[in-house]
Order: structure tokens, then sequence, then C-alpha cells
């Protein structure tokens, strides 16, 4: 006998020798939940700052000055762009743009001092961003190797809370859930920002998308 | 779907004794005896396990629906269990539609070399290893090392634990028994190249371990990893992490070999929004954790471009063979159980000897490796090493009832432990308190018991064979008087009186609580002794203080030192 077959004998004998009734989910938790715009971009500001992400929220038009002016700030002379990106949201930024390309070993794009992308869907009730390798937001590698990431989140595309962020996905696309720069509390369980991942990021809110 | 299965069921085989790390080389109470003479250690996973029990409780009683997230959480594993068969074969299937190689491991042995041999097709001799409890379980990072394969933890806790060449004692945070200090003296002795000047503040200590790993990062060719939940729906599969040393495993890479436990899938990708707000809440307190990733097979241009699951028994189907004790399959490792324990958090976790220590531990560890009576098998002393006072059946986000799985293993472990002198003892006790002559006899000869206590009514030493009571605990001495000699008393029989009438006199009141203790009754020592009431064996006693009662201990976490 295989290994597998071995193994799925197993389980059938052991719930033969312990079977249990037939089991509903109850799923009386909360679904479904819309908040109007204010509400949902306040919830959302605030958990994204209590990760000590840094926001900034502004109109699609002013998009462009508000990230050259947080590169500037954060001095990135050289960001990544996935191909899909929109151009335009680099109009202000007199930087080095490079566009990604999956033939570029990852190992360098530690070359780069930031990447901007976009994002597929934002959860406010946990600050949480979702990536999910569209075109405008890249190869996972582009949004983690470099030390700073912008991202550009659209308030149309922030859930109310998780199981409508959830629904919004594609299953089958290489999701990246991000909640706040990388951390640890390894040590004491002392909240630590910046490990392995960005050390910083930027969340640029466009109110009118 | 084919079933192969013919005639009577047999019970599946535990993880094969003397394999992996499911096993400690002592039993608890002596294990636990030394590391509590630890101060240092009761120091640190003092304030560690008080923090995080703060922090839990503030983000889960901030989701009005917290109780129904659970009720979800644990019902959707309790149908994945019934269901497993089926759920681990749609896994299998979408899996391999999307470019991944499925491989079958019947215990850790066979896990061990499949990864070896996955690693050695790719010409690798090193790995990158995200933390991951399966891989622990099964002593992977030892076989590899014997066929020349090094694996580096990339885990801040997990690479603290490797450095020090220590054993992790919690099921989240590893390396909750070190304290700063510790972490900086095994930084500087064993990363190549630290800055010797490296200070203890937290920042700069996981700064260095930055740097450690970065180079690894972007070199090694293959990655090692677990998995939170593997998805049979979609074939996804997901690690849930806070540093990022989780994606670059999972993102960098040419090849990823996951290793999972056939108890982590979940039949639908809708699931997850049950346990993205179970899990993160209960293990580190967190609204969410910073990062999660989720892929399924391989994307092209996008991550590893060869990913192997190996789907790991060892042992868990003869969990899922115990119709009481399966219900430790239910775990998401969380560790919220280890936080809230008050045996935990005073023993900490490698008195436990296992992978998985804490009340989880102690359920789930005889069940997937036995509890061997003719080895006289440490694991059997596991069940014990708990008070049940039921706080991580409170805290568990898919509420296993830790306790009653508890008292089900220690029922389990009597029954095959034989005659013992505590069955006997047991038999001599029912035989006792079936004749009350005789009980009230015996507990007349107990109350000499309290010569032996010393001024602070406490007795440390019995004699054998009573000393095994003794050995891990104190025990009040005797009353001078016991509560059927007191109620039997004029004392005992006017108080129940004043309480009845006391309960007539109010309407809509039903009286339950009739009976001493309610008002704080407390009868001082030294009294002068009272004949017993009429009808009874005309037993002279005095009547003494009446027994207190004895907290379990979790009502003092603030009262020991640190």
């Amino acid at each position: 006998m295989t290994a597998r077959e071995t193994v799925l004998g197993r389980v059938r004998d052991a719930l033969a020798l312990a079977p249990r009734p037939e089991v509903t989910v109850p799923r009386e938790y909360r679904t479904g939940r819309t908040l109007p715009d204010g509400e949902r971009l306040a919830l959302f500001v605030d958990r994204l700052t209590d990760y000590r992400a840094q926001v900034h929220t502004c109109t699609a038009d002013r998009a462009a000055e508000v990230i050259a002016d947080v590169l500037r700030e954060r001095g990135a002379r050289k960001v990544g762009v996935p191909a899909g990106l929109d151009r335009g949201l680099l109009a202000g930024y007199d930087g080095e743009v490079r566009e990604d390309d999956s033939n570029i070993p990852a190992p360098r794009l530690d070359e780069l001092d930031g990447v901007v992308t976009g994002s597929a869907v934002s959860c406010a009730e946990t600050g949480t961003i979702f990536l999910d390798g569209s075109a405008d937001q890249g190869r996972r590698a582009l949004s983690l190797v470099p030390d700073l990431h912008v991202c550009v989140v659209d308030l149309s595309s922030v859930a109310a809370g998780v199981p409508e962020a959830v629904a919004r996905l594609v299953p089958e696309r290489p999701t990246t859930l991000i909640s706040g720069p990388s951390a640890t509390s390894d040590i004491e369980l002392e909240r630590v920002e910046g490990v392995h991942g960005p050390r910083t990021l930027d969340v640029v809110i466009r109110t009118d998308v | 779907m084919s079933s192969t299965f013919l005639g009577m069921p047999a019970a599946p085989p535990r993880s094969p004794y003397g394999t992996g790390n499911l096993r400690g080389e002592r039993k608890f109470p002596a294990a636990a005896h030394d590391e509590l003479r630890d101060e240092q250690l009761r120091r640190n996973l003092g304030k560690a396990t008080r923090t995080i029990r703060g922090k839990r409780l503030d983000v889960t009683a901030e989701l009005p629906d917290w109780e129904r997230l659970r009720d979800a959480g644990s019902a959707i594993k309790t149908d994945t269990m019934n269901r497993l068969p089926e759920l681990l074969q749609e896994l299998e299937r979408k899996v391999t539609e999307h470019g991944g190689t499925v491989h079958w491991a019947r215990d850790g042995v066979e896990a061990n070399e499949i990864v070896t041999r996955l690693v050695q097709e790719t010409g690798s001799d090193e790995v990158i290893k995200v933390k991951s409890m399966a891989t622990q379980e099964i002593g992977l990072n030892e076989h590899l090392t014997s066929r020349g394969i090094t694996a580096y933890e990339t885990d801040l806790a997990e690479l603290i634990v490797q450095l020090a060449d220590d054993k992790p004692s919690h099921i989240l945070v590893p390396a909750i028994h070190r304290n700063r200090e510790e972490i900086r003296e095994i930084f500087r002795a064993a990363i190549p190249g630290v800055d010797p000047e490296l200070d203890s503040v937290p920042a700069h200590l996981a700064a260095a371990a930055r740097a450690y790993l970065r180079e690894k990062f972007m070199t090694t060719q293959v990655a090692v990893s677990g998995a939170n939940f593997g998805i049979a729906e979609t074939g996804t599969l997901s690690v849930v992490e806070s540093e990022g040393n989780g994606r670059m495993c999972l993102t960098l890479p040419r090849t990823l070999i996951t290793v999972m436990g056939i108890e982590k899938v979940l039949p639908r990708y809708q699931d997850l929004e049950v346990f993205l707000q179970l899990l993160p809440r209960s293990s580190t307190g967190e609204r969410m954790n910073p990062y999660t990733s989720m892929w399924t097979g391989v994307t092209p241009g996008d991550g590893p471009q060869e990913f192997h699951l190996v789907l790991l028994d060892n042992g868990r189907t003869a969990a899922l063979a115990d119709e009481v004790g399966r219900d430790a399959l239910n775990c998401i490792r969380c560790s919220a159980c280890l936080n809230v324990c008050p045996v935990y958090e005073r023993a900490g976790g490698h008195a436990y000897g296992s992978t998985y220590p804490g009340p989880i531990g102690a359920v789930l560890t005889p069940q997937l490796a036995g509890m061997h009576a003719a080895k006289d098998d440490p694991n059997s002393s596991l069940p014990y090493a708990s008070t049940l006072c039921g706080a991580c059946f409170d805290a568990c986000p898919v509420k296993i009832d830790i306790p009653s799985l508890l008292v089900e293993l220690r029922h389990q472990h009597t029954e095959q432990s034989g005659t013992t002198a505590e069955k006997l003892a047991m038999k001599a006790a029912a035989q006792v308190m079936k004749r009350p002559r005789l009980y009230t006899a015996a507990q007349k000869a107990a109350g000499a018991g309290r010569v032996v206590a010393g001024r602070d009514g406490r007795i440390s030493h019995l004699p054998p064979p009573f000393a095994g009571w003794t050995d891990s605990r104190d025990i009040p001495a005797p009353p001078k008087q016991t509560f059927r000699a007191w109620l039997a008393s004029a004392e005992g029989a006017a108080e129940l009186r004043a309480a009845a009438e006391e309960g007539a006199r109010k309407p809509g009141h039903d009286g339950e609580q009739v009976g001493p203790g309610r008002n704080g009754t407390h009868v001082s020592p030294g009294r002068d002794a009272e004949q017993v009431g009429p009808g009874r064996d005309g037993t002279h006693v005095s009547p003494g203080h009446d027994g207190e009662h004895v907290s379990p201990g979790r009502d003092d976490e603030d009262g020991d030192q640190g």
C-alpha cells in the first residue's frame, strides 16, 4: 500500500471507530456589513495608525503630489513599480523609476530604496491591505524586498470587516495580507516594528476613487 | 469516491516511540520541579504571559460577535474532521491542478525522508525555514543535519532557540523563556560578525537578526514551511506570521516544501473569514497579524516555481479514532491556552517535554504519541499537569473542552496501568464511603492529621503511601470538626432553621442558597466541646473552623515575585 492509501485508510478507520453526527456550521457572526465612507475611512485610518503605518489621505487628483512628497521625505531616490501601475501616480516624482520584470532576480530588488504599488482589497476593522499580484501590484517579491512600501488604496476597495474583504478575493491569486510594517513580539512580548519585511509602510488613501 | 475500506476498522497507530519531539525524558512533576527553581524563567514567563493575556482580552472584547465566531470555528473544525477523507483528496486534487506535488507521510520518519529527498533533488545543501510546529514535532532539522543539510530558522524566536542550541518552550513565542539580556549574549556568541557592542534593546536585537538573515533569504534556493490552513475547495495554503521571514521564505526561493498535519485542512475558502479573526486575536492579541501569505500551487513569474505539499499523519489518525480526544485535533495553535494556564505560567514549556506544551500539549501529545504503560512513559504524566481550573477552555477560540479531555486521558491512563497503589486506595475509600459509621470514624481518624500540620495549618509531608500527594502540594490540616458533624450539631441545626425562615420571609426567593457558608459563618476554634445532635452515633467532637476554600492558583498571579 502507498502512504496515501494507508493514511486515507486510517482516517476512514478512525471515523468508523468514533463516528460523530453531522454538523451544520452556524454562521451567525457579522457578515455583509457596510459602513458610510466617512466611518469606513476613519476606522481604517485608526487601525493603520495603531500599527504605526503612515497614512496619507487625498483626492485622486492630488495623489501624485502626495506620493512624491512621501518619497522625497523618505529619501527614496530609486523606486520600483509594477508594470501595470498607473504611471501618472509618479508624475510628481523626480527620482529614478524602475519598472519590475519577473526576469529580474529578486535579490536585485534590494537595490531599490522603495516600491510603489496599488492594492486589491482592504479591511477597515483590522487595518489590513490585501495584495493579489494584479498588474498594479506586481509579483510578491517586489513589495517585500525593498525597505519602503508606498501602497495606494482606493476608499471604494475598503471593506468594513474581514468577511466582507475575504468575499472580494480571488482565491487562486497569490495573496498577501499586510497589517502595518513587519513586526515582532518575540523578545519579552514587546512589539518591535521592522524586521524582515519593509520597515516603513506608507498608505496613500484616495478618498474619491 | 471509492472506498478501500473492508471489514473491521483497525485502530490507527500512534507516532512511533522514540522518534521526533513528542516526548520528554522525564515525567512532568520531576521536570517542573527543576524548572520552578529557575527564578529568571518564572520572571520572564510571568511578565510575558501577563502582557499577552491583557492584550488578548482587549481585542476579543472589541468584537460583539466573538462568541459566535468561536461557535463557527468550533463547528467548522468538527465538520472538517467528519469529512477528512474527502477534504484531503480534494485538497490534493486542487494543489496538483495548480502545479504543486502532494506527498503523504504515515509518520514523522517518513516525512523527514521525503523532505530530505526533495531538498537533495534540488542540489542544495541548505534550506531556510519558516517557524513550523509540524517540522518541530517530527525533528526535521535534526534529520536534515544528519544528512548534511543545514536548516536556518528564520523566525526571530526560533533563531534564538537554534543559536542557543535550546528547545522551544511556547507555541507562538518559542523563546519566551529568554529575556533580552540573555538574547543579547546568545547573539554575541553565535552570530558571525555581529557588533560586539550590541546592546539589549529589542529593536537592536531584531535589527541584528535582520542583517544576519538577509543574505540567507537572498541566496538560499529551498524553503521549508508549515501551514496554518489548507483550503480543500481551492488548494490554497496559508501561513500567518509577523516578521516577514515567512513572506521571504514563501516568495524568494525556487523550491518550497510545506509540511502540513492532515488536520489543518479547511473545507471552504470562506472559512478563512472566521479563522482570520479568531487566530490573530487569540494568539498575539492583535486585530490582525502583520503578514499572512496565501498561495495556490505555483504562479508563473511569481514566487517558487516548484511546490511540494507533504501531508503528515504521525498519530493524528490515532487521535481521530478517540471519540473524546479527537477534539484536540481542532487546535489552531494560537497558544491562548498556554498564556492563561496557571501551571504553564509557572512551570514553563520545557517541563512538558513535547513540541506542544501547555494545556493543549497535555492533551495533544499523549494522543499523538501515546502513553505507554509498559515503558513508564513520561507522556502519561501530562494529563495530570493541570488543576482543571478551566481557564484554557474559556480562552480557546475553537472551544476545545481541554479539562474534559484531560479527565478522559487520566481515565484512560488509569485503565491502562493495571493495579496500582492509587487504585487500591480508591477501592478502599469506596468501601468506607458506602458505610456511614465507618466513614465517620475514618473522618475522625483523619482529624489526627492535625498533629503533623505546621503552625500555618498546612501539611507539607505525609508518610507513605500518601507521600505522592504532598510531593507537589501542601494540604490543609483536617478541621477539628467535619461538616457532617457540624450540620448535626445544635449550632448547625439552628443555622439551618434561621436560614429557612429567612428564605420564607422573602417571597420570590427560591431559597437555593440555604445553609452554612452563605453569611460567612465561621466557627472559631477553641470553643467548648458540644454533644452532637440526636439520632447520630454520639461521636464527641469539637467545633473547628470550617474548611477554607483553596483557590487553584489563578487568582494570585501577581502574588509571586517578578
